[in-house]
């Protein structure tokens, strides 16, 4: 079966976020970007299918600026046949990604779609679910464990208070949670022959999306910053503190 | 403006976080309705008419609804929600699952987790794991939002006396089905509600070791967290978990134990009321947010903790 997996482009997870200085956002000039770690781990989960013999084929969708076809040759690099990049300089946020994957769904026909549950930069966790919606498949989102069986995928999910397991009928949609897997690293030689893979770019255009942000983003502010307490020199002034001073036990 | 919010519950009773989305859309002002889906769930659908503010309560009580999949819900929420300005539910993990394909549905865009509102349209919500906080204006008619139950006090549980009125809709879409689910057993407060949260890290080294946090906790009536090192370690489960990519939580208290205090995990933790870190590296980057910080061997100091505790409680 085929697998479609979108991967999206973001700050590292290493690097220390800075607010702009006059809060139009977060500054991206002159920082490491990556792969969305979410996104690493659908690569590696569809990578899996494929070494099980379950999927033939994996094509990688990213949506963004010409830079993230880094994120798309990483991705063929760690396995992904062939990739697709949906050129937008704009803000494409959760709904106008789906909307662009649904059309890319449409195309492509895969069994199973693979997305991050949510990016580390906007935090929203919607694109997975939307999508689903949009195309009026199941979703197995927070995903701890895939087993594809024929015509269904059983998803086991992290949900508040344990795991719940759904199956779903294939053509699905599955998010992943941090647990699925461990991703590995691309080698060199796969990172050779990931730039002879083929990697068609395309507009919203060319898949009748037309791209409308909703949402204004008005300012971005640092977090109001924790002051730090005092040191304690043993348990019984700690204890002493909590009881007598902040009065919390 | 109408409201609708969509309860969190478990079919026999009302999750506390929804009474901090009923704040929150108090916080909108208008009529509130909280819609109760899930099956045999009568007991949440009177709670919820007590809680404070409330003007009605819908129910849709039917199997499809009994373990909260997400494309039924979304179909139903779908429906019932598109007469409303607002439609509010907590971002647990039912709520983030069901509540972008309603916004997907009715073609409007989704308001993520916010802690904040400023307007009727605009609302406040970290980004980048809390290193940034946005505020957000949003030009649909229908407002979808998810809220963060800690960002709200919650409205008072008692008092209210809205009507219940049972819906007749119901949305099987057919395209998943509810295999099984493990619960994590604990007799221990909810980690999202509890007023005390004790949480371990690396530096527990074990699994076992966590025994000695459990026994402070249940001194304290504390809930069990615990940082993604400590999870990714296999020492304690996932949904302990407490950071960016775990449970937010904001409780009066939180003890963080051998936890150095990585932005990940502090994103989760740092609006709690009161911060103690026992640490013995006094340059863990937690002490930089604790309010009393104990340089000190965990290994000595819980022990110590508890027989400290054992005097004064």
């Amino acid at each position: 079966m085929k697998v479609l997996v979108a991967v999206k482009r973001v700050i590292d997870y290493n690097v220390k976020v800075r607010v702009k200085p006059d809060n139009t956002g977060v500054d991206l000039a002159n920082v490491k970007m990556a792969m969305n770690p979410f996104c690493e781990i659908a690569v590696e989960e569809a990578v899996r299918l494929k070494e099980k013999g379950i999927a033939n084929e994996i094509v990688v969708v990213s949506i963004g600026p010409k830079a993230c076809q880094e994120q798309i040759r990483t991705a063929l690099a760690l396995g992904a046949d062939r990739g697709i990049h949906i050129e937008a300089d704009e803000d494409v946020q959760s709904l106008d990604a789906a909307k662009l994957l649904k059309a890319v769904v449409e195309k492509e026909e895969p069994k199973l779609v693979i997305l991050g549950k949510q990016s580390i930069d906007s935090d929203n966790n919607q694109t997975g679910q939307m999508l689903a919606a949009l195309t009026g498949m199941g979703q197995g989102t927070f995903a701890s464990e895939v087993v594809v069986d024929g015509e269904k995928v059983n998803v086991t999910r992290e949900v508040d208070g344990g795991l719940m397991t759904l199956s779903l009928s294939l053509p699905a949609v599955v998010t992943t949670d941090l647990r699925l897997n461990e991703p590995r690293y691309a080698s060199l030689p796969n990172i050779m022959k990931a730039k002879k893979k083929p990697l068609d770019v395309m507009s919203p255009a060319d898949l009748g999306v037309e791209i409308a942000a909703r949402l204004t983003t008005l300012k971005v502010e640092a977090p109001a910053a924790r002051s730090a307490g005092i040191k304690v020199a043993d348990v019984a002034e700690l204890v002493d503190k909590l009881k007598n001073e902040a009065k919390v036990i | 403006m109408s409201i609708l919010v969509i309860a969190e519950h478990d079919n026999s009773s009302l999750k506390q976080a929804t009474l901090s989305v009923v704040a929150a859309a108090k916080a909108i002002g208008g009529d509130i309705d909280v819609l109760v889906a899930g099956e045999n769930c009568g007991a949440v659908a009177e709670a919820a008419a007590k809680a404070e503010g409330v003007a009605k309560v819908l129910v849709a009580d039917n199997a499809a609804y009994g373990h909260f999949l997400g494309e039924n819900l979304g179909e139903l929420v779908a429906e019932v929600g598109k007469g409303y300005s607002h439609i509010l539910t907590s971002a647990g993990t039912t709520g983030k699952d069901f509540m972008p394909r309603v916004a997907a549905l009715l073609d409007v865009a989704q308001v993520s987790d916010i802690i904040r509102v400023e307007s009727a349209d605009t609302f406040v919500r970290p980004i980048y794991a809390g290193n940034a906080i946005a505020t957000v204006k949003t030009s649909d008619s229908i407002k979808v939002v998810t809220v963060r139950p800690t960002g709200f006090d919650p409205v008072a549980a008692e008092g209210g006396s809205a009507a219940v009125e049972q819906l007749d809709v119901v949305k099987d879409a057919g395209l998943s089905s509810f295999v099984g689910e493990e619960k994590a057993k604990s007799d221990r407060p909810d980690l999202a509600s509890a007023g005390i949260v004790i949480s371990g890290g690396r530096g527990m080294q074990n699994g076992d070791n966590f025994k000695m946090l459990e026994q402070v906790a249940d001194l304290l009536g504390a809930g069990m967290g615990a940082s993604r090192a400590a999870v990714d370690a296999g020492f304690v489960p996932n949904d302990m978990q407490v950071g960016q990519t775990g449970k937010i939580v904001a409780p009066q208290l939180y003890i963080a134990v051998g936890i150095s205090g990585a932005i990940q995990h502090l994103a989760g933790m740092s609006d709690s009321k009161v911060i103690v870190a026992i640490n013995k590296d006094e340059e863990a980057p937690i002490f930089q947010v604790a309010d009393y910080g104990l340089v000190a061997d965990l290994f000595e100091a819980v022990p110590q903790l508890e027989e400290e505790l054992k005097k004064v409680l």
